[in-house]
C-alpha cells in the first residue's frame, strides 16, 4: 500500500496564477454587476457608467494579466 | 485501486499542448524569406481584406442603401456610436479613422483563430500585440502632449486634480506607473493572453480527444474522447465570442485612454 498512486509534475507557478485570478475575477464581476444594476435603475446613464466601468475593468484585470505574465516568467 | 486509476488515465504517453504548439507558426513559410511567417501572412491578408471591405462598402453610397452598404453602415455606426461617441464625447471625429482601423484589424486577425485554413490568431504571437499596444501608447500620449504641452500633460497625467499636497508622494508614482507603464502593458497582454489561452484551450480539447479516441484502449476513454471532440465545437463558439469581445475591448480602451489624455481639467 506504499506505492505512489500518481505523481503530479508541472509548474507551481500555474497553480499560483489560478489562485491569483480569483481576486480579479471577483472584482470584474462586482464592476459589471454594479453597471447592470445602475442601468436598470437609470437606463439613460448607461453611457457615462460604461466609460468608468471600462477603466475599472482594465485596472482590475491588470492584476490577472500581470499574474499570467509572472506565471510564464517563473514557470521556466 | 491504484492500478485501475493508472490504466484508465494513461497520462504518461500523452504530450500535452503548450508553448511549443505555437512554434510552427513562427517558422518562415518560404526558404530565403525570413520575415514571412504565418502571422505575417495573416496580417497582410487581413489588411487587404479590410481595405477591400471598406472600399466596396463606401463606393456607391445612396440615400436608399443597398444590402452591402447597409452592412458597412452597421459596422461603421457600431464603432462610431457605441465606441467613439460614448467614450470620447463631442470631439470624437478626429479619432474615428484610427478606431475603425484598429477595430477591423484586431477583429479580423482574431478571427483567423477560428477560420478553418489558418486556425491561429495573429495576436497569439506576443510581438503583434506589443506592436498594436505601442501604437496606441504613442497616439494617446501624443494627443495629450498636443493638447496640454509636455509639462502640462505630465502634470495632468500624474496628478489628478483635488489631491491634497501630503498625498502627492504616494499618488504621483502610482499614477505615473498606472498611466504610462501599466496601461500599454496590459493592453498588449490582455489581447495576447486571451488569444494564446483560447488557442491552447481548443488544442487541449482536440488533441486530448483525439488521443483518448484513437490511442487508448478502454471503451470509457473512447466515449470521453468522442465527447471531447464534439465539445471542442462549443469551445470554438466560445472563442468566436471572446475574439469579438477582445477586439471591442481593445478599441474601447484605446478610446478611453485617448479621452482621458485629452480631457480638460474640471
Amino acid at each position: 500500500m506504499s506505492a505512489v498512486i500518481m505523481e503530479i509534475t508541472g509548474s507551481l507557478a500555474i497553480v499560483g496564477y489560478g489562485l491569483g485570478a480569483i481576486g480579479p475575477g471577483i472584482g470584474v464581476g462586482l464592476i459589471f454587476a454594479s453597471v447592470i444594476q445602475g442601468t436598470a435603475r437609470q437606463p439613460e446613464a448607461r453611457g457615462a457608467m460604461m466609460g468608468t466601468a471600462w477603466i475599472g475593468f482594465a485596472v482590475c484585470e491588470a492584476l490577472a494579466i500581470i499574474g499570467i505574465a509572472l506565471a510564464f516568467v517563473f514557470s521556466g | 485501486m491504484s492500478g485501475l486509476l493508472l490504466s484508465v488515465v494513461p497520462l504518461e504517453t500523452f504530450e500535452a499542448p503548450g508553448v511549443a504548439s505555437f512554434e510552427h507558426a513562427a517558422q518562415p513559410l518560404f526558404e530565403g524569406v525570413p520575415w514571412l511567417d504565418k502571422y505575417m501572412l495573416q496580417a497582410i491578408v487581413s489588411v487587404v481584406l479590410i481595405l477591400a471591405f471598406w472600399l466596396i462598402m463606401s463606393r456607391k453610397n445612396a440615400m436608399v442603401p443597398s444590402k452591402s452598404q447597409f452592412i458597412g453602415e452597421t459596422a461603421y455606426f457600431f464603432v462610431r456610436n457605441s465606441i467613439a461617441r460614448d467614450m470620447i464625447g463631442h470631439d470624437f471625429r478626429k479619432y474615428l479613422p484610427l478606431l475603425i482601423a484598429l477595430f477591423s484589424f484586431v477583429l479580423v486577425n482574431n478571427l483567423w483563430g477560428v477560420f478553418p485554413l489558418t486556425l491561429m490568431p495573429t495576436a497569439a504571437h506576443v510581438s503583434w500585440a506589443y506592436g498594436l499596444a505601442g501604437l496606441v501608447w504613442v497616439v494617446y500620449n501624443g494627443v495629450g502632449i498636443a493638447k496640454h504641452g509636455p509639462i502640462g500633460y505630465l502634470k495632468h497625467t500624474v496628478l489628478p486634480s483635488g489631491v491634497p499636497w501630503f498625498m502627492w508622494p504616494l499618488i504621483i508614482p502610482l499614477e505615473f506607473a498606472s498611466n504610462i507603464i501599466v496601461r500599454p502593458m496590459t493592453l498588449c497582454l490582455r489581447l495576447f493572453a486571451n488569444m494564446f489561452a483560447g488557442h491552447l484551450l481548443v488544442l487541449v480539447f482536440v488533441l486530448g480527444g483525439e488521443y483518448l479516441l484513437l490511442h487508448s484502449e478502454p471503451i470509457v476513454n473512447k466515449i470521453a474522447g468522442g465527447f471531447s471532440l464534439l465539445f471542442s465545437m462549443a469551445i470554438f463558439s466560445l472563442e468566436i465570442f471572446v475574439q469579438c469581445l477582445q477586439a471591442f475591448i481593445f478599441t474601447v480602451l484605446t478610446a478611453v485612454y485617448i479621452s482621458s489624455a485629452a480631457a480638460e481639467e474640471h
